[in-house]
């Protein structure tokens, strides 16, 4: 009888999209031979085909979660089992238009699924790997030994990380899975948005950013797991805001616009955004980069002294981007007393960046990694701070690599954000904002989300993911995700394999895509 | 204060519908008919706006130009009639290296004036061949060097196109013992030139040649091409001249500032010969970019040239040459050939050929040119969709040839404004006050090679597959 202590995790509530229509990416067409006799719906398990009792005719196929001809084999596969042959099943071929190299159609919608149901998807789609062709995409795990698996529950493994680690006075602060979410201000996401990961962050335990915008009074009532974000425009921040926080972060640079200062165009500032902002209304918003009080290590430090004199609990964050000596700026927080140091690579996520700094500035976090990792066990300070990554950590899998380079956790933006059906059209500062209702203040389209569609949403996706943790942590025998920090030993990258052992693993996608 | 180097902008439509990236496809006969709840009204970009009248009235086929992609139509249609595939008239466009997205970009460029900004991350591919193996450096906390976003009036794009003695000597009466040459100065690291394909009549070029005229830069052309009117901007015209031809085009060399020789052996011998007929005339000699244009370089910044000019292929290769390097490559190479030769202070180089984008400009640059020179993005601001139409007999699609002057030209400096504030994006997030002091600077940059072998050579050993340039 194993009587290891039961890890409670919250609670998956089904959460269907908030549109009509889903996409998925098969598509199912009913046409008018159909005789409405239900059998399709009698057969499906999945819920693809729904007639309620008292209705004359089915309604229309939930196409997203039909799993295509795979189904074939069963014998509840209604295309062949409808009588009067009324129905048809296609690769949706609309997923052409969808997505782009990083995010492919595929792992758009298998994140979709993930955040419905809190499982993974059942259908056969590719949501671990994107068609980027490098990076974490061509990165693998090895084969595990199958002797070293171990056979613990998902709740006995433990997925939580420290951010303390300085050995200082102020108080540890653990949280329950190895990921916290990104800056996103007040003024750039609706606030049901900001509101509802908050919430999501309390029922996982973990932590989530207010981004360079302010500290709403509604996120108070989850003031224990919000971050305070200093950025260069110290936008909304005040003595209360570092007061109320259990960690502040000073953002120096944004992986997507590094050297850039953040931009909120003008549409977008509000009257309740130009208050929190204290700034005026339809104005765009510059944040200045760099901070123009901080030229040296002890400008910096000097920064960081004067949050802890503020807030004498509060533990300290350093996020900056990228560059070649990102090692070097990395040890440097660190002396400067920071707890948590956190690199954001160049393909993170925004709300707007000009798209030649989006491409081309500073280096993907998958070289920052090991970079800055290596450089802080060297300088035997890797024990004392805790590595968080960014930029470019798309889902599950992205997650464990990172980890396994170096990292001790990461922070995820985006992926939270196609959790609440993001389909990155990329137009998230243009007019009044997204069309999707997420990254807007726009009164109508801000009505579109809802703080309990959002909390639940994300808490899914999460827990989804946990089972795919969970499981690899399992092949490999161990119980907790601590154990995996560095181990960039069970990794391989196809590149740097011979061809006969390349083909041992799955290889990486690369179709060509119509952007 | 002097008075900031500044590119005017104003928006200018474009004259014809531009190739939508979008089509939708509507199941009509699903449709419920002046449905109250029509996506089609209530799209949020209002791209319908000319298609939502009646089933009956609605044009067709939709290629959504300003289609936003928010699958908003597609997700909320009560009936669910719509679906959406990419036009195929955008996956047509252009080729290869010349993409549909870099066309797209170039238009939007030259339409608004504008920087492309966009929401959410990077969606490209991790790495590339070409310029897309490189990413530029920035500058973290610790460097106080650099200007952000509120400095970058003051960052200088201007670069000389005159070559330099290689260091000042004084006599014992503190004169000058050297000659210094004249100096010549451009305020962009871009010039012109018309493209070799495409409709090149007057209207094209006196676009281009007014839009070079307005921002300062100077234009490359052959002089056959010169009319009588295009002689009024003689000083922004650089004719390109073989030693055989420079007498018959004798006018035009009076009215400029710089020309250009075509290279042949002992063409240095030429220069001081051109220099007593015209004072202070800049001479620029052009070179086909391939295995000897190292040597030529070095041999003609000997010989006293004052730029030189290399042409590679409209892809951005080198001419003649079975396994033809990419320019970057090539330049990095040639650059260094006179850094080794201790000329390279002496000489300016630019190159023609593939730069399509304001990132392949600072890209170059950094690879070791002073500037570059534009062809294709010029007829692309003008709206052409480079089908090369014009070239197999058949009408253009967008009538190129008849472009309006006034019309070409702003759509060229607006193109160019924002392709120099997106290289002042870069230059500042490098913390450089100076394209100059790009010039080689591959300290500012990361090369996908070196990334590699820094930080993943150390966890994978050694790489199987070679990089893809």
């Amino acid at each position: 009888m194993n009587d290891r202590k039961k890890i409670k995790r919250p609670e998956i509530v089904e959460t269907p999209s908030r549109f009509r229509n889903t996409i998925g990416k098969y598509t199912i067409k009913r046409n008018s031979s159909c005789i409405s006799c239900g059998l399709c719906a009698e057969l499906c398990p999945n819920g693809v085909h729904i007639k309620p009792k008292n209705y004359s005719r089915p309604l229309r196929p939930v196409e997203h979660k039909c799993i295509g001809p795979d189904c074939r084999e069963n014998d509840y596969f209604c295309i062949d089992r409808c009588p009067a042959k009324a129905l048809t099943l296609r690769k949706n071929a609309m997923l052409e238009t969808m997505g782009d190299y990083r995010w492919t159609p595929e792992m758009l919608i298998g994140h979709f699924a993930m955040a419905e149901t809190g499982e993974l998807p059942i259908v056969d789609l590719e949501y671990s790997l994107g068609n980027s062709g490098g990076g974490f995409d061509k990165i693998r795990f090895i084969k595990p030994d199958p002797g070293k698996r171990n056979d613990l529950m998902d709740d006995e493994i433990d997925l939580s990380i420290e951010l303390n680690k300085t050995g200082d006075r102020r108080p540890k602060k653990t949280i329950s899975i190895p990921c916290y979410g990104g800056g996103m201000s007040y003024g750039s996401t609706a606030l049901a948005v900001m509101v509802g990961r908050a919430r999501a962050a309390k029922r996982l335990n973990t932590l989530t950013c207010t981004g360079e915008g302010g500290y709403p009074s509604e996120l108070l009532p989850y003031k224990e797991h919000v971050i305070t974000q200093v950025a260069t425009g110290l936008f909304g921040v005040r003595e209360e805001t570092i007061q109320n926080t259990p960690m502040m972060e000073f953002k120096y640079a944004q992986g997507a616009k590094p050297g850039l200062g953040g931009h909120l165009l003008g549409e977008k500032v509000t009257e309740a955004v130009a208050a929190m902002r204290e700034t005026v209304v339809g104005s765009p918003l510059f944040s200045p980069f760099p901070f123009h009080s901080v030229y040296s290590v002890e400008d910096h430090k000097k920064h960081v002294d004067w949050m802890k004199e503020i807030n004498d609990q509060v533990l300290c964050s350093v996020k900056v981007s990228t560059p070649t000596d990102v090692d070097m700026v990395a040890v440097g927080a660190y002396y400067a007393g920071a707890h948590v140091i956190h690199i954001d690579g160049s393909y993170g996520g925004t709300g707007a960046a000009p798209d030649i700094a989006k491409k081309n500035i500073a280096m993907p976090i998958e070289y920052a990694i090991p970079k800055v990792h290596r450089f802080l066990v060297n300088e035997g300070a890797r024990d004392k701070i805790c590595l968080i990554a960014s930029g470019g950590i798309r889902n599950a899998m992205d997650v464990l690599k990172a980890i396994a380079l170096g990292a001790d956790g990461v922070v995820i933006g985006t992926a939270e954000i196609v959790a609440l059906e993001c389909v990155r059209c990329t137009k998230c500062e243009s007019g009044r904002g997204c069309a999707r209702g997420i990254a807007t203040t726009d009164p109508e389209l801000g009505y579109m989300i809802t703080e309990e569609y959002t909390e639940q949403r994300i808490v899914n996706l999460y827990l989804a993911w946990c089972k795919q943790w969970c499981e690899l942590l399992r092949s490999f025998g161990m119980e907790s995700i601590r154990e995996l920090v560095g181990r960039s030993d069970l990794l391989v990258h196809l590149d740097y394999l011979e061809e006969s052992e390349r083909a041992k693993y799955k290889p990486a996608p690369n179709y060509r895509m119509v952007i | 204060m002097p008075k900031k180097y500044h590119i005017e902008t104003t928006p200018i439509p474009p004259r014809f519908y531009p190739v939508g990236k979008y089509t939708t496809i509507e199941f009509r006969e699903d449709c419920a008919g002046s449905c109250r709840e029509c996506v089609k009204k209530k799209c949020v970009y209002n791209v319908f706006k000319d298609n939502y009248s009646h089933i009956t009235a609605m044009k067709e086929p939709e290629y959504l130009y300003e289609c936003m992609s928010c699958f908003r139509c597609v997700q909320e249609c009560t009936k669910a009639i719509f679906s959406r595939v990419i036009n195929p008239e955008y996956r047509i466009l252009g080729d290869e290296y010349w993409n549909p997205d870099i066309i797209h970009r170039t238009w939007y460029q030259a339409h608004t004036g504008a920087i492309p900004v966009s929401g959410s991350g990077y969606g490209g591919r991790f790495s590339g061949p070409g310029y897309d193996s490189i990413w530029t450096d920035m500058s973290e906390i610790v460097r106080p060097t650099r200007d952000g976003i509120h400095g970058r009036e003051y960052i200088n794009t201007s670069i000389e196109l005159s070559r330099r003695p290689e260091r000042l000597s004084f006599n014992e009466d503190m004169s000058l013992a050297v000659d210094v040459p004249p100096i010549m100065e451009v305020p962009v690291p871009v010039l012109f030139q018309p493209p070799e394909l495409g409709i090149v009549n007057e209207n094209v070029l006196k676009s281009l040649v007014k839009a070079a005229s307005t921002m300062g830069t100077l234009m490359f052309i052959r002089p056959e091409i010169v009319t009588d009117d295009l002689k009024q901007y003689g000083p922004t015209l650089i004719p390109c001249l073989t030693k055989e031809t420079l007498g018959k085009y004798q006018d035009l060399v009076d009215a400029s500032v710089m020309i250009e020789l075509a290279h042949e052996p002992g063409i240095e011998k030429e220069f001081s010969r051109i220099r007593k007929m015209k004072e202070n005339i800049f001479i620029s000699v052009g070179v086909p970019l391939n295995a000897d244009a190292a040597s030529i370089a070095i041999e003609l910044t000997k010989g006293g040239v004052d730029t030189v000019h290399f042409y590679a292929d409209h892809h951005g290769r080198e001419l003649v040459s079975k396994k033809p390097m990419f320019i970057k490559d090539a330049i990095r190479k040639i650059h260094l050939a006179l850094v080794d030769a201790s000329v390279r202070q002496r000489v300016n180089l630019i190159v023609t050929g593939g730069v399509a984008m304001a990132e392949h400009v600072n890209k170059s640059i950094l690879c070791g040119v002073d500037g570059v020179v534009i062809d294709y993005p010029l007829l692309i601001a003008m709206e052409c969709r480079l089908c090369f139409s014009c070239n197999k007999g058949l009408p253009c699609p967008v009538k190129v040839g008849e472009v309006d002057p006034e019309y070409g030209s702003a759509r060229i400096i607006n193109l160019m404004a924002a392709w120099r504030n997106q290289m002042l994006e870069m230059l500042g997030a490098m913390g450089l006050r100076e394209v100059r002091r790009l010039r080689g600077e591959v300290g500012r940059s990361l090369w996908l090679e070196d990334l590699e072998n820094e930080n993943f050579a150390p966890i994978f050993g050694e790489r199987k597959v070679p990089f893809d340039f």
